[in-house]
């Protein structure tokens, strides 16, 4: 699908969302955007305007073991460079965990002693996955640039920071200059309000997004997320909308911070948070009520090939996989308790859980909800990115179905490249375990 | 730079799952490269001749950020791929890489074993085989720069020889 023009929105369709949902007193006729006031103070300017490409500094940059060490350490040899700033670098070691040959056990230990050698305190080894660890640690600050060597690095827009995937020898002129050239995105603003539906989860919001604009519908683009239904999830969840702001193309995805998010880096960040000027200008605003939402999947091939829950109901599946960055974090966890307490997974089903840290997996120990979740059936797996890469343990086979409440389903993401994958919130992957079969959750929560 | 070659076409949302999906990752890049959209069309590296260029539906590129979706392709012989438009990350990855990229709106008439010859200055891709003549969006000089130097790090080390 195209992308429309940027053009300037009509009144019925901006209200003020700043000032409605009381985050900031606006700033009147600057008409920027979130993501234009983050690179332009990263830029050292005033104002920039979309399509302009601007140098920026880089306040965080984060690798993994298979995008980092392994092909920067020999990058920067060959230049003969160091990192700018190993206080700004995060290292984590998620694909690659625990390892499961040599070649795994080689690259985690050349990405021990990169970090070692080259001073990066910062780094974090199978303590989870790099999208998650950042936060849990408060190394990421609201109004900053952060740039991350995996696609889903969009993921720390859920800290108001502009948060760019970019690949690893992009990564290198970060690592050596502490600057990268961005283009300044237009903006896609996604209003979400009203009291989430039962049954629902932030992943059935994305998931109806993702259907109406496809996954190419925001390419090159900046999310801007709001509406009370986005401040009124829990942050795991916010988590979900702005990891998988990349499935619609995104160049970033960004939730403007509220008092929740302030409290998690202990106030830091109030000087540098950005929130969007009323007369800020968008490519588009979609409107969604959270109220009319229903439990919705991704049927096999993309992650934009969505359908209601309802509708895809009866198809026969053999693994449920509750995994990843995106669909492996407390709540979620806690979600699929709630859907499995008392029941048992299908018989022939095999039901994964590799949750997104090890600080979850402790969580969900003390609070009985792993005992709930083994109770019905399922297999714990170690943290880390797993087979939602198609790593690890849980790859799929050749006409294998799995549901899964991950982020990606292209043909040969989780395995082989003839088995078919449905995305779910954890409340539907929960449900379908169950019943063995694509399953609405509401139909169990009843 | 007047790019010609063979064309092998694909459809939509070539994703990089599908260019190298996750089990090779822990390979080296040469490695990785011998598996090149495998999962798409397994008579690719075999039939892949150096500077043939590769033609792609919508959205070429989507999905992870592996760089190795980009490499895979330069080191397999593809001089450069052009498609109506690209994934951000894989656009730049390819840049990065030394791989050209073309966006090109007409890019769907192209016909698999068409020869093209694309004029990198012009913007222009001409279809040899059909006669017909697709307008791309033109690279702006830096970015040529980068392509034309073998992607980033050759460039970087041009660029770090000439200050020292």
């Amino acid at each position: 699908m195209t992308v429309p023009r940027a053009r300037r929105p009509s009144e019925d369709e901006v209200e003020h969302p700043v000032a409605r949902e009381g985050l900031a007193r606006p700033s009147v006729g600057n008409g920027a955007t979130v993501a234009e006031k983050i690179l332009a103070r990263k830029s050292g300017r005033d104002h920039v305007a979309p399509g302009e490409i601007v140098w920026c500094d880089v306040d965080l940059a984060m690798v993994h073991d298979s995008s980092g060490p392994r092909r920067l350490g020999p990058m920067l040899e060959r230049l003969g460079a160091t990192i700018w700033d190993p206080s700004k670098v995060v290292i984590a070691t998620d694909h690659f965990v625990p390892p499961n040959d040599q070649t795994e056990v080689e690259i985690a230990r050349v990405t021990r002693e990169f970090a070692r050698d080259r001073g990066v305190a910062k780094y974090h080894e199978a303590e989870g996955i790099c999208h998650i660890v950042p936060l849990e640690r408060g190394y990421v600050i609201p109004g900053t640039l952060f740039v991350g060597a995996d696609s889903h690095s969009t993921t720390a827009g859920v800290m108001g920071a502009f948060a760019v995937p970019v690949g690893v020898t992009e990564m290198l002129g970060v690592f050596v200059t502490g600057q990268i050239w961005l283009k300044v995105p237009e903006t896609t603003r996604i209003e979400w309000t009203g009291p989430l539906a039962e049954g629902c989860m932030a992943k059935d919001m994305v998931l109806t997004v993702l259907g109406e604009i496809g996954d190419d519908g925001a390419t090159y683009q900046e999310l801007e997320y709001g509406g009370d239904a986005v401040y009124a999830l829990p942050f795991d969840e916010r988590i979900v909308l702005t990891n998988m702001a990349i499935e619609h193309g995104a160049k970033t995805g960004i939730i403007p911070p509220d008092e929740l998010v302030f409290g998690l880096v202990r106030g830091r960040g109030r000087d540098t948070a950005a929130y969007p000027d009323p007369d800020a200008i968008y490519a588009r605003v979609l409107r969604h009520r959270a109220d009319e939402l229903a439990p919705r999947v991704a049927l096999p091939g993309a992650p934009d090939n969505v359908a209601d829950a309802a509708e895809a109901k009866g198809e026969r599946i053999d693994q449920a996989y509750i995994g990843a960055c995106t669909g492996a974090k407390y709540t979620d966890l806690a979600a699929v308790a709630r859907v499995v307490r008392g029941r048992r997974v299908a018989p022939g089903v095999r039901f994964l859980i590799a949750p997104a840290s090890k600080d979850v997996m402790r969580r969900a120990a003390e609070s009985g909800v792993l005992a709930t979740l083994l109770g019905a059936g399922a297999t714990l797996l170690p943290t880390g990115c797993g087979a939602c890469a198609g790593l690890g343990h849980g790859v799929l086979g050749a006409g294998e179905r799995c549901i899964s409440s991950t982020n990606r389903n292209y043909p040969g993401r989780m395995g082989h490249a003839l088995a078919q994958v449905f995305l779910g919130s954890p409340l539907t992957v929960a449900a379908s375990a169950v019943t063995g079969t694509v399953t609405d959750p509401r139909e169990l929560l009843a | 730079m007047i790019l010609r070659g063979r064309a092998i076409v694909y459809g939509d949302d070539v994703s990089t799952d599908q260019i190298i999906p996750g089990k090779y990752l822990k390979l080296t890049e040469e490695e990785a490269a011998t598996h090149a959209l495998e999962g798409l069309d397994p008579t690719f590296v075999t039939r892949v001749r150096r500077g043939d260029l590769l033609v792609g539906g919508k959205n070429f590129g989507t999905g992870s950020s592996r760089e190795y979706a980009a490499s895979a392709l330069r080191i397999c012989g593809i001089a450069a791929v052009i498609a109506p438009f690209f994934a951000r990350i894989f656009f730049r990855n390819a840049i990065n890489q030394g791989l050209a990229v073309f966006e090109c709106a007409g890019a769907r008439t192209i016909r698999e074993g068409d020869e093209l010859e694309v004029d990198v200055a012009a913007g222009t891709v001409r279809d040899l085989t059909q006669g017909t003549t697709l307008t791309s969006t033109k690279l702006p000089p830096h970015i040529l720069e980068l392509i034309e130097a073998g992607g980033l790090i050759p460039w970087l080390e041009r660029r770090l020889a000439a200050t020292r």
